[in-house]
């Protein structure tokens, strides 16, 4: 629900039939293949998938750190392709981007970090080092501003790498596993930021991550990046709720219990959204069927503020009984769907 | 034991020393930095990717680099007779030094350079620096206590070379250890000479960890 909301809609990024091929000892090696993709002004759109998927190699090629084999990339109406040198590198200064190691300059400190990017655009001393400032109070660190990154933590330096990123007002801040590096509570406070960052200033946000928290947490779309194809797009609510394909699954249902020992063989996942969570559906679908159904596994998760969860009960035996169940559970307007292999 | 004359010998000598040692290093350096700096950018993970220029370097470098610096010595006579004017004394041995340092210094610098984290390159680059600005604003600024410390061997090593030129009447106090200490079998001054040059190599040595040390903020 969150995506068209909260966006205007407009692609910023725009890539089409994108793809990029390495080349490896053994002959060339595909890193992205026929990537098609948008990213809306003012949303905060994630890239999920594992690692060596080609997640980081995607948003290298939305500010062409790398450049594309194949296909196309527009920012803001302009094919990256088309750009003198000079001209790309305007454009990536309206394209800021934090990575999971920091990467900070270790002999400047983090105030001369902020103005480092402002140094390179040509802006005025005097103005980087008010600017510089601003930020760093803004991403809450301003006490830090004479210190060098060796002696921050990791959630002080990836702060410092935001006001860093956000120094030439970019309209895009790419993260590239941003938050891999941070144990859980820092991760939350980095991505607080990221979502306050995405309000305030309206900068759009592209997330790069392996975490399925971490698109939980703050993005509204999301992609699903699967052995160098995008497998499915789309609301993060969408693809949480009903996944379509196999690789979506893997992701949002990670923790397969894949159990025996029980006698029915007939398995059925229900996924609930937010309304529904409060019914006790299941303790009704039991009593009106007067059959035990057996939980063989649940999760709940709580997207943009709204319950979502889904679970998997075992069927009775009674292939009719179990047919109705699961018209019973759809009639209650949650999804329901068999699965194989549980049992 | 040592009278006036050997004393005012020993003290020009060293005189002569850090004048040859000082400016060959510098001039090296004025050669080899550029040149290391070429091969890292140039290099196939660089960010100005030339493979051939870099191959071409790489190649220069390595032969300059395999003549032993005696045979050096003698062979750029010629050359040193034609800039310097005279094939003896430390303005002669300059020429040799640096013909043979500046490869040294390239690939020392070179070393340093490549230990810059690729990540706060790309993070630049991400920023829209061009390879130049990320050079003088990134590689070498992150590079400065390892460029300090790679001068330090350097010069170091130069001392070492310019001793040898005493060979070929290059002045300095090699010069002197080989005239006296070894053509002349008084080994007294040639203990006095390379006591000196051992005590240069520590202040030297000291110098150098020092400033780099000074300049390094990565341990905080």
């Amino acid at each position: 629900m969150g995506s068209d909301t909260m966006s205007s809609g407009n692609p910023i990024i725009r890539i089409e039939g994108l793809s990029k091929t390495f080349q490896g000892v053994s002959g060339d090696i595909s890193a992205l293949e026929d990537i098609s993709l948008e990213i809306r002004e003012g949303e905060i759109f994630g890239i999920i998938g594992m690692s060596g998927a080609g997640k980081s190699t995607l948003v290298r090629c939305m500010n062409f750190l790398e450049k594309p084999t194949k296909g196309k990339v527009w920012f803001n109406g302009r094919d990256l392709s088309q750009l003198t040198k000079k001209e790309l590198y305007q454009i990536r200064r309206s394209i800021g981007m934090i990575f999971q190691q920091f990467n900070l300059l270790m002999q400047r400190t983090v105030a001369g970090n902020v103005c480092f990017p402002l140094e390179i655009a040509g802006v005025d001393k005097k103005a980087a080092a008010k600017r510089a400032e601003e930020l760093l109070t803004l991403v809450g660190i301003s006490d830090r501003a004479d210190s060098y990154p060796s002696q921050l933590s990791g959630g002080q330096r990836q702060r410092v790498a935001i006001a860093r990123a956000l120094a030439t007002n970019p309209r895009v801040l790419l993260c590239d596993e941003a938050t891999s590096a941070l144990d859980p509570s820092t991760t939350r406070g980095v991505l607080t930021l990221l979502r306050d960052i995405n309000r305030r200033l309206g900068i759009t946000i592209v997330v790069i991550t392996h975490q399925m928290k971490v698109i939980e947490e703050i993005c509204s779309r999301v992609a699903i990046l699967d052995s160098s194809h995008i497998a499915e797009v789309g609301s993060v609510e969408d693809i949480f709720t009903r996944p379509k394909t196999s690789a979506a699954r893997r992701l949002v249902f990670p923790e397969d219990p894949s159990m025996g020992k029980l006698s029915g063989t007939r398995c059925c996942r229900i996924v609930f959204n937010g309304n529904s969570a409060l019914e006790p559906v299941i303790a009704e679908m039991v009593l009106e069927f007067r059959q035990v159904v057996n939980i063989l596994f649940a999760d709940m998760k709580n997207i943009d503020g709204k319950a979502f969860g889904h679970i998997v009960i075992q069927l009775p035996d009674s292939g009719m009984v179990a047919d109705r169940m699961m018209e019973y559970v759809r009639s209650k307007g949650l999804t329901a769907e068999e699965v194989e292999g549980y049992v | 034991m040592f009278d006036m004359e050997i004393f005012r010998m020993i003290g020009s000598g060293l005189l002569e020393t850090l004048y040859m040692v000082l400016v060959s290093t510098a001039m090296a350096y004025v050669l080899g930095l550029p040149l290391g700096i070429a091969l890292v950018i140039t290099d196939k993970d660089g960010i100005r990717p030339m493979p051939f220029v870099n191959r071409f370097i790489g190649i220069v470098v390595n032969v300059l680099r395999s003549v032993p610096f005696l045979i050096l010595l003698i062979t750029v006579l010629p050359i040193t007779k034609k800039i310097v004017g005279t094939t003896i004394g430390p303005n002669a041995t300059v020429v040799p030094l640096v013909i043979a340092s500046a490869p040294f210094v390239a690939r020392v610098v070179e070393s340093s350079l490549k230990e810059v984290d690729k990540g706060v390159i790309e993070a630049a680059q991400s920023m829209g620096a061009s390879p130049w600005k990320i050079v003088y604003k990134v590689i070498l600024p992150e590079a400065r206590p390892s460029l300090i410390v790679g001068g330090t061997i350097a010069v170091t090593t130069i001392l070492g070379y310019s001793a040898m030129a005493g060979i070929v009447a290059g002045g300095g106090l090699g010069d002197i250890a080989i005239r006296y200490g070894f053509y002349r079998y008084q080994t007294n001054i040639m203990l006095v000479t390379v006591a000196l040059l051992i005590l240069i190599v520590q202040i030297l040595q000291e110098i150098g960890m020092k400033l780099a040390n000074i300049g390094d903020r990565r341990n905080g």
